[in-house]
């Protein structure tokens, strides 16, 4: 198909190079990174309120830890060469690196720290339920079926160890995709030390609304009450690091803006024309200024429970919507201008292709069925035991 | 997986052809050529060039360009006093069917083709995951295509966008500096039939090579100097507002 | 006392038993990796640097399409000593008649096909004025009026050598 090109572009540069799935691929992990600081902040940094979401926020980590991998593997040109980066990594190269970190992160951290806090219930189910269900529970069970109250307390203790590594792992997790990107020097609208950082802050902000807007929606379809003390509090966070998030982002457009280098003019006009919707209207304005004034007007108008409830809602909703923007923003974006700053190409995503629109919609729902999936075989729910307001029938053996 | 008398009738053939790759890799075509022995580069002499396109079609040719990508292009600038800094650029299907007459004749006209850099420092190499692309001991920057994953991360890197995925293998590709050619004492397709000698392979190891008097007597340019590449494609006579 | 604190060792034992199972599968999982790598990992890996070293020589042996002007001019010698006289003797056989290395393989099966110069010529030398000023054009409508270029001039010695006929009136008859 045709490419519309506007001015000159280097001829291999047309058509680009990285589609909506590698714009897919930082936000989900950056989704994940989020959802683990904002249960690391029960675990270390012992914030009481938060614990009704503790363990949501590892399922839902877990949930998009596997789904992330998909939207590369569908974008390589040889998925199934994909091994090679585990057998022999480049180490000069940051996407080699990040596999590791992905790996550790996966297995050192996150499904060391589900299996360490769920292994009492493990045990305990792997006793109780039949077929296949407790074959699953045995096999988690690792053989062990020790429950004692010193094991317990020393799964506890290493628990809080890994929580204490996970942070550092959860910020190099989502770090990384930021140093993959900010360290490609041919890319003046990548190129930046501040892309880590910018990288890290969204994803929190992402990863603390995605949890907070799950909460709100299973607890509703739970029928249970909403434990507005911990809603308020995970609403406070997410403001304080949407403003961390913001101002870090301003600063980078300020400087820009100001030093005006030989990447800017091309730059400005492409932020003014093909990624004006994108960028000013739905990524500021509408994704990162809106969720932060409605938050900010929660926290000094304190309006009744429901009013507070309902602007958390719209605020989360708007700001998931944002972070995902700004994520298109960073790969389309800097795709769509020429590195001979003489011109601009256009994105042509097809629907039903491998790297569509339609795929993509498609891994961004995947991780809700994987949830579904992971609750019912490790209930997070405080009040574990009671079972959706749908009306699923409860399994045989389970209390 | 069973190997059933089905599969082995599949695979047979193709064991067969991956057998005579494999006989192909030898480097029995030019026993005598030493990797060390060497250090490549090329030389593009601007004002010579008139923007004939044979290079651009020689090297689609040598190489089985697929159409709509390019190895190597060229590119027209008309540049005016006022717009040095951002000059009017064209290349019309990299310039392979030549140029169509432009209506603007002021200013400064000129044609500056374009290929890999082959550089010393190469980003794109030093981002490759897996080591698919590599820069070889006689310095030409090469992309191994069965290893290649596909990921697109060096076509990112390059900043002289000479890169792009051939549609057919899915894998990263290059110009190569015609290495099938000058290892086997041939130049590359490009400078064999630049009628005018606008593009000159050269050999820095070489002592004999006529590019170090010309990189003595001549003001040299690369493209980009301040990315820092290493680049060995020197070109004379270059304006500054190439980009 | 002595056998309280081996109760005790035991005990200790038995309630961290559950990780050191978890530490012998991921131990079992790299040794695993180890042999996998170990298995699969091409054996010229890493001969030169950190790729297949293998590549080098495989890319090396991929099949020419261009002889050469050198393997042309090996059995052309008729139309080296046309072009030596003249300014083409810079311009190489393929810039022209294109790829001939098959034709060098087997000279007599694959022969070269005959160009059209309405279209060879004008590549090179239609008037553009992004060309160097110094280098021979024309804007070939006016200059030819439609007809092919070799209708006048002999490609391999285009220059157009002043005959009888052709040399302007005032130097006729000198």
């Amino acid at each position: 198909m045709q490419i519309p090109v506007e001015g000159f572009m280097y001829p291999n540069e047309v058509e680009l190079q990285w589609s909506i799935l590698i714009v897919l691929y930082p936000y989900i992990t950056g989704l994940v990174a989020g959802a683990f600081i904002l249960a690391s902040l029960e675990r270390v940094f012992r914030v009481e309120a938060v614990k009704p979401t503790y363990r949501l926020a590892l399922l839902t980590a877990l949930s998009f830890l596997l789904v992330a991998p998909l939207p590369l593997q569908l974008h390589l040109g040889h998925p199934e060469r994909s091994l090679e980066m585990y057998l022999t990594p480049h180490r000069s190269s940051a996407m080699a690196m990040f596999g590791f970190v992905y790996l550790w992160y996966l297995m050192a951290v996150l499904l060391l720290e589900i299996w360490l806090d769920y292994r009492r219930d493990i045990v305990v189910k792997s006793q109780t339920t039949t077929g296949v269900t407790r074959l699953i529970y045995r096999v988690l069970t690792l053989g062990s079926s020790n429950i004692s109250e010193r094991s317990l307390r020393i799964d506890e203790r290493l628990g809080y160890f890994i929580t204490l590594i996970g942070i550092p792992s959860a910020f190099l997790l989502h770090g990384y995709v930021g140093f993959i990107f900010g360290s490609v020097k041919a890319n003046p609208w990548w190129s930046s030390p501040l892309m880590p950082i910018v990288f890290i802050f969204s994803a929190m902000v992402s990863g603390i609304a995605a949890v907070m807007l799950l909460y709100m929606l299973s607890t509703r379809l739970r029928g249970k009450e909403i434990d507005i003390r911990c809603l308020d509090k995970i609403a406070q966070y997410l403001m304080y690091t949407f403003i961390i998030d913001f101002s870090l982002e301003m600063l980078d457009l300020l400087q820009r803006i100001y030093e005006a280098d030989e990447s800017f003019r091309s730059l400005d006009f492409m932020v003014h024309t093909r990624l004006w919707t994108s960028q000013v209207i739905i990524q500021i304005l509408l994704g990162t200024v809106t969720p932060i004034v409605l938050l900010g007007l929660t926290q000094v108008l304190k309006p009744t429970e429901t009013v507070r409830k309902r602007t958390y809602a719209l605020a989360g909703c708007l700001t998931v919507i944002g972070i995902f923007a700004m994520r298109w923003n960073v790969v389309i974006g800097g795709q769509l201008f020429s590195k001979s700053f003489l011109g601009y190409t256009t994105y042509k995503m097809g629907f039903a292709t491998r790297e569509g629109l339609l795929t993509a919609i498609v891994l961004m729902l995947l991780p809700f069925p994987i949830l579904w999936i992971l609750v019912k075989l490790l209930p997070p729910w405080p009040d574990a035991g009671s079972y959706p307001a749908s009306g699923v029938t409860p399994e045989p053996g389970t209390s | 997986m069973d190997i059933t008398r089905r599969r082995l009738l599949m695979l047979l053939p193709a064991a067969a052809v991956a057998w005579k790759y494999v006989q192909a890799g030898t480097f029995e075509a030019s026993p005598n050529y030493k990797l060390t022995d060497h250090w490549w580069a090329m030389l593009i002499d601007i004002p010579k060039c008139i923007g004939c396109g044979s290079c651009v079609r020689a090297c689609a040719e040598e190489n089985n360009v697929p159409e709509g990508y390019y190895r190597t292009w060229i590119e027209r600038y008309h540049v005016s006093d006022w717009n040095f800094e951002r000059p009017e650029v064209e290349s019309p299907n990299g310039g392979k069917q030549g140029f169509p007459l432009n209506q603007d004749a002021s200013g400064k006209n000129f044609f500056v083709p374009k290929l890999c850099n082959h550089c010393a420092d190469s980003p794109c190499t030093q981002v490759c995951p897996v080591g698919a692309t590599f820069v070889t001991p006689d310095g030409v920057v090469l992309v191994d295509k069965s290893y290649c994953l596909g990921c697109r991360y060096c076509v990112q890197a390059c900043p002289y966008g000479c890169r792009f995925i051939n549609p057919k293998t899915n894998t990263a590709e290059k110009c190569t500096l015609c290495y099938h050619r000058i290892t086997k004492g041939l130049t590359t397709a490009c400078c064999e039939v630049c009628p005018t000698g606008a593009r000159q392979l050269a050999d820095l190891k070489n002592p004999k090579d006529p590019i170090h008097e010309f990189l003595r007597t001549h003001t040299v340019q690369v493209l980009k100097p301040h990315m820092a590449t290493g680049s060995k494609v020197f070109y004379d006579g270059m304006d500054g507002s190439v980009r | 006392m002595a056998s309280g604190v081996r109760r005790g060792g035991l005990n200790l034992l038995k309630d961290i038993e559950h990780l050191i199972r978890l530490a012998a599968v991921m131990a079992i999982a790299l040794v695993a990796f180890v042999i996998l790598r170990a298995a699969v990992v091409p054996r010229s890996f890493g001969q030169y640097g950190h790729y297949r070293g293998a590549a080098i020589a495989e890319i090396a042996s991929r099949p020419v399409a261009f002889a050469g002007h050198n393997v042309c001019e090996g059995c052309h010698t008729d139309v080296v000593d046309q072009k030596k006289e003249g300014r083409h003797v810079v311009v190489p056989c393929e810039a022209c008649h294109g790829a001939q290395a098959k034709h060098a393989d087997d000279p007599v099966s694959v022969t070269p096909a005959k160009l059209d110069t309405a279209v060879v010529c004008a590549r090179c030398h239609e008037a553009n004025s992004a060309k160097p000023k110094t280098f021979p054009q024309v804007a070939t409508a006016d200059h030819s009026g439609g007809l092919a270029c070799d209708t006048c001039h002999q490609p391999h010695r285009p220059k157009i050598e002043p005959t009888a006929d052709t040399k302007p009136a005032t130097e006729r008859n000198k």
